[in-house]
């Protein structure tokens, strides 16, 4: 570690570079290498973590020398917010590398193409395709069902809501968030497929999804609705502009950007269900296209049936079915954010 | 043109009494300052002009007002077409986000289920020139409204409110959030606007009213709390010089407020 020149300046005071403060950690971490070749402690994950604990704390010390108490807590800060960042990204990343390594395997043109229709659990063939139509058909029906009731509830709670029966919706909504997704399945098992004898379908297990859904539409939607201030309403107003064009035209698309997330946040959480659909779409070895009556696959179905297989064929076709199913989600993803991009011109 | 008459106006914020018996006239092609010190009702006063007070829950009024004699809250009036007759312009700059300053200019016309829509482009370059801005932007009107600079903003929210052709235009410390020299673009506006507007313009700034105004309403409230009400009226020479009311002198001669 370098000196600082001394300084005769009150405001002016030493600062630790770049290079000291990486000189600093390095001597951390290099003792914790003598420490592990010197004494008994081994282990790789233990290398780890005491060289990390050692590094930041060779740096901070590093930083008492040359700067003082006020900059030892910033950097403290830093380091902390910095590890909390590492942490999140490793486990995103180990969960999306870990996935792509193994769904790889048995992904190719002919996964995309194939149904399961025929295909053992040892056989090297068979495909996803039956599940990726399920999957879009459940999750279009749902987002079409539970978006517009959950903007619609959402205008009325932001826009006209006022008193009892606002607070109890909104009580209500805030309840459904809480439901467990096996519960919204096993009830449009009772009420839809067995109560009203519809059988399993894809309508039913989008029936399901979209209990799911709605509460997180209406208070996302509902949020960002809020957002839009009241100045831009009263602009509006005194055009002589009637309140429902003002809504539509004015307050809808200041929050769509908003708005847009949290639906996509909703299909998100809703693609990968898995529990609710096991009642309602039951699952379904071949292609069928229609989802409104007889079961029907969906790529969490499809994993989740081929990872409980015991052979390693089957299984791979589950990670490659997991990938598609991080795959379609970030897809859908980017697409609405491309179709609010445009929209907004701040 | 529209003369504008209150008579006993009373406005309420729920069980809050902003504003006591107003009586007043503005008269057509005039501008009418409205003065005096923070909280004397003056906004409030002039959002009751086109039914905007009513739009903040549980706000209300007592009293009528008449627009050439009819009253705008008589029953069976629609108060989005007393705002399409009585426009509007904020404190601060308003410009839709998401619109361009060309949808900006047009969205009252657009948007307010008036029907001539014939020729948009001709209507907003009528506005942006009667606001002033047209030279500005001419080559830039599909860019965001909220580019502009805030003087530039506010002037796009006078084009936009005298795009839907109203008769009264009513402004609500246009200029308080500005700087100086887009002050002063504003208020030689006004002065150009008053041709063919009745325009009513509540200020803080003293100067302000007697720069722009033909007629001047002083505003006082007694005490925090009380309703503000209207002290005296009348012509801005006669206002600034010789008030009759001791209370106006003494805010004017910058004693208090």
């Amino acid at each position: 570690m370098s000196t600082s020149p001394v300084t005769s300046s009150a405001l002016r005071t030493n600062r630790m570079g770049r290079g000291e403060g990486l000189a600093a950690a390095g001597a951390g971490v290099i003792l914790t290498g003598v420490a592990f070749w010197l004494t008994p402690l081994q282990g790789r994950a233990d290398f780890l973590v005491v060289a990390y604990l050692a590094g930041v704390a060779a740096y901070l010390v590093g930083a008492a020398r040359l700067e003082g108490r006020r900059s030892v807590v910033d950097r403290l800060a830093a380091v902390l917010m910095v590890t909390a960042v590492g942490i999140c990204l490793l486990a995103l990343g180990s969960v999306l590398v870990y996935t792509a390594a193994r769904g790889v395997k048995a992904l190719d043109w002919y996964f995309f193409t194939h149904s399961m229709n025929g295909v053992g659990p040892r056989d090297d063939a068979g495909g996803a395709y039956h599940a990726i139509i399920g999957t879009l058909e459940q999750v279009l029906l749902a987002a079409l069902i539970s978006v517009p009731a959950g903007l619609l509830i959402a205008i009325y709670l932001t826009e006209y809501g006022r008193g009892r029966l606002a607070s109890l919706v909104r009580t209500v909504i805030d309840v459904m968030v809480g439901i467990p997704s096996i519960v919204a399945g096993l009830f449009i098992y009772a009420f839809w497929v067995l109560g009203l004898d519809r059988g399993f379908s894809g309508l039913a297990a989008a029936l399901a999804l979209s209990i799911l859904m709605l509460p997180i539409v209406v208070r996302s939607a509902e949020e960002m609705i809020k957002l839009v201030p009241a100045a831009l309403r009263e602009a509006s107003y005194a055009l002589g502009i009637p309140r429902w064009r003002t809504i539509l035209r004015v307050v809808l698309p200041t929050a769509s950007a908003g708005i847009t997330t949290g639906v996509m946040l909703a299909v998100a959480r809703v693609t990968g269900e898995t529990a609710p659909l096991l009642l309602t779409a039951f699952g379904f070895d071949s292609i069928r296209n229609d989802p409104f009556s007889g079961p029907q696959s969906s790529l969490p179905l499809f994993v989740f049936s081929q990872a409980s297989s015991a052979f390693s064929t089957a299984v791979d076709r589950a990670w490659a079915g997991a990938l598609t199913l991080i795959a379609v989600v970030l897809l859908l993803t980017v697409a609405a954010r491309l179709v609010t991009r445009r929209n907004r011109l701040v | 043109m529209k003369r504008i008459e209150a008579n006993r106006v009373t406005a309420f914020y729920g069980g809050f009494k902003a504003v006591e018996d107003v009586t007043l006239a503005i008269e057509p092609k005039h501008v009418t300052a409205l003065i005096g010190p923070s909280g004397c009702g003056k906004s409030t006063f002039l959002r009751t002009l086109n039914r905007m007070h009513e739009v903040i829950p549980g706000a209300r009024i007592e009293g009528e007002v008449l627009l050439d004699g009819e009253d705008i809250y008589a029953p069976g009036i629609d108060p989005v077409s007393v705002r399409r007759t009585i426009g509007m312009v904020f404190q601060r700059p308003n410009p839709f986000p998401t619109m361009s300053i060309r949808d900006n200019v047009s969205a009252g016309v657009r948007l307010n289920g008036s029907r001539r829509k014939s020729d948009l482009d001709a209507i907003v370059e009528g506005a942006l020139q009667g606001a002033g801005l047209w030279k500005e932007v001419r080559d830039r009107l599909d860019r965001p409204g909220a580019s502009l600079s805030g003087g530039q903003q506010q002037r796009l929210c006078i084009a936009r409110a005298i795009a839907v052709e109203p008769q009264v235009l009513l402004m609500d410390e246009p200029c308080s959030a500005l700087d100086p020299v887009s002050t002063l673009r504003i208020e030689d506006l006004i002065a150009e606007l008053k041709d063919q507007y009745t325009i009513v313009i509540v200020t803080h700034n003293m100067q302000q009213a007697a720069r722009v105004s033909d007629s001047t309403a002083f505003f006082n409230l007694e005490v925090s709390g009380d309703p503000g009400r209207l002290v005296e009226m009348g012509p801005t020479s006669q206002i600034f010089t010789r008030p009759t009311d001791e209370r106006t002198e003494a805010y004017i001669t910058g004693r208090f407020g």
